[in-house]
């Protein structure tokens, strides 16, 4: 159907409704299965799963070793699986080694634990800059790192989705899973820029 | 839940720090209808996909005057499509049942707000 076969003067929101009717009454689809959907894409697949694969790992050293050695089996074990989110391989920052991760070839990404791609992440600028210059790409997003701190930027593909354990910022021992879970970003665990730390009350 | 959606491409869904973003609800409803649908199997989602690629490749190639890019416009389109394609919901049926829908006294229990409805040509 053309833009001109559609009715102009039907505005959209009717139309929508207009079909999920239809769609119900014919048995088509359910209502509740539609409102799962948008609850898992809107709300549920994100950056937060991500975050409180972090959080485990900062607090717990058996499931952090585990993470590190078979990423996908410990992801799943937290009830994150789904498309794109096999063959997760987990690298952990350390004040040594910081890695950043990107995908040359096109946009692969762990969308169960980071939900959908930026679209940075996508960019040829980032993708090509970032291998070539990582450093240069690392200060821009306010990541500075000393010459000591040595970087190693990882190419996700079809066949390896990479991961990043960023550092657990200091101050945050007492924390609980659920707060150190907030202060983890998708783009920590993409490695472009550290997790910062707790904010502190104003001098 | 198995279905897979496209993240980089014409076809990939609008976001705002990697979650998606529904400007409207009847976005959002066309997105679960959609998803729904090919998860059940009763569209293929790769099916799906090209009629949307080609719904976006029109509309890009051809403006409609005054008309506003919505990907959830050519999302439905698409959706309207594949069904018609597979004479499981005529497009005639869709544009009678919106028709009225679009008649129902006030004080019914729709409870969109039309305000935020999409651009009327």
């Amino acid at each position: 159907m053309t833009q001109a076969e559609m009715e102009p003067d039907i505005d959209l929101a009717l139309r929508t409704e207009a079909l999920e009717s239809l769609l119900l009454e014919r048995g088509l689809a359910d209502t509740k299965t539609i409102e799962t959907f948008i609850g898992i894409y809107e709300t549920q697949v994100g950056p937060m799963n991500g975050a409180k694969v972090v959080a485990r790992a900062w607090t717990d050293a058996d499931y952090k070793a585990k993470l590190l050695q078979d990423g996908t089996a410990a992801i799943a074990e937290l009830g994150f699986k789904g498309p794109q989110g096999e063959h997760m391989v987990v690298l952990e920052n350390t004040p040594a080694l910081h890695h950043v991760v990107v995908c040359t070839l096109c946009s692969c990404y762990p969308w169960p634990v980071l939900g959908l791609p930026p679209s940075w992440y996508k960019d040829s600028a980032y993708r090509s800059r970032v291998v070539k210059e990582p450093r240069a790409v690392l200060a821009e997003w306010g990541t500075a790192l000393g010459d000591d701190v040595e970087v190693k930027v990882v190419d996700s593909s079809s066949e390896v989705r990479y991961f990043v354990l960023p550092e657990r910022p200091a101050g945050t021992e007492s924390m609980s899973l659920e707060e150190l879970a907030a202060l983890v970003t998708r783009d920590n665990m993409v490695g472009v820029t550290r997790v910062a730390g707790p904010a502190v009350t104003a001098p | 839940m198995t279905a897979v959606l496209d993240i980089d491409g014409v076809a990939s869904p609008p976001r705002q720090n990697g979650e998606l973003v529904f400007s409207q609800p009847w976005e959002g409803r066309a997105f679960g209808l959609a998803m729904a649908l090919t998860d059940a199997g009763v569209v293929s989602y790769d099916v799906f996909r090209d009629a949307l690629i080609a719904k976006i490749g029109a509309w890009e190639s051809a403006p409609p005057e005054g008309q506003d890019y919505s990907y959830y416009r050519c999302w439905l389109q698409a959706l309207e499509q594949v069904l018609a394609d597979a004479q499981l919901v005529a497009p005639g049926d869709v544009a009678a049942r919106a028709a009225a829908f679009a008649v129902r006294p006030a004080g019914h229990d729709h409870g969109h707000d039309h305000d935020n409805d999409a651009h009327h040509n």
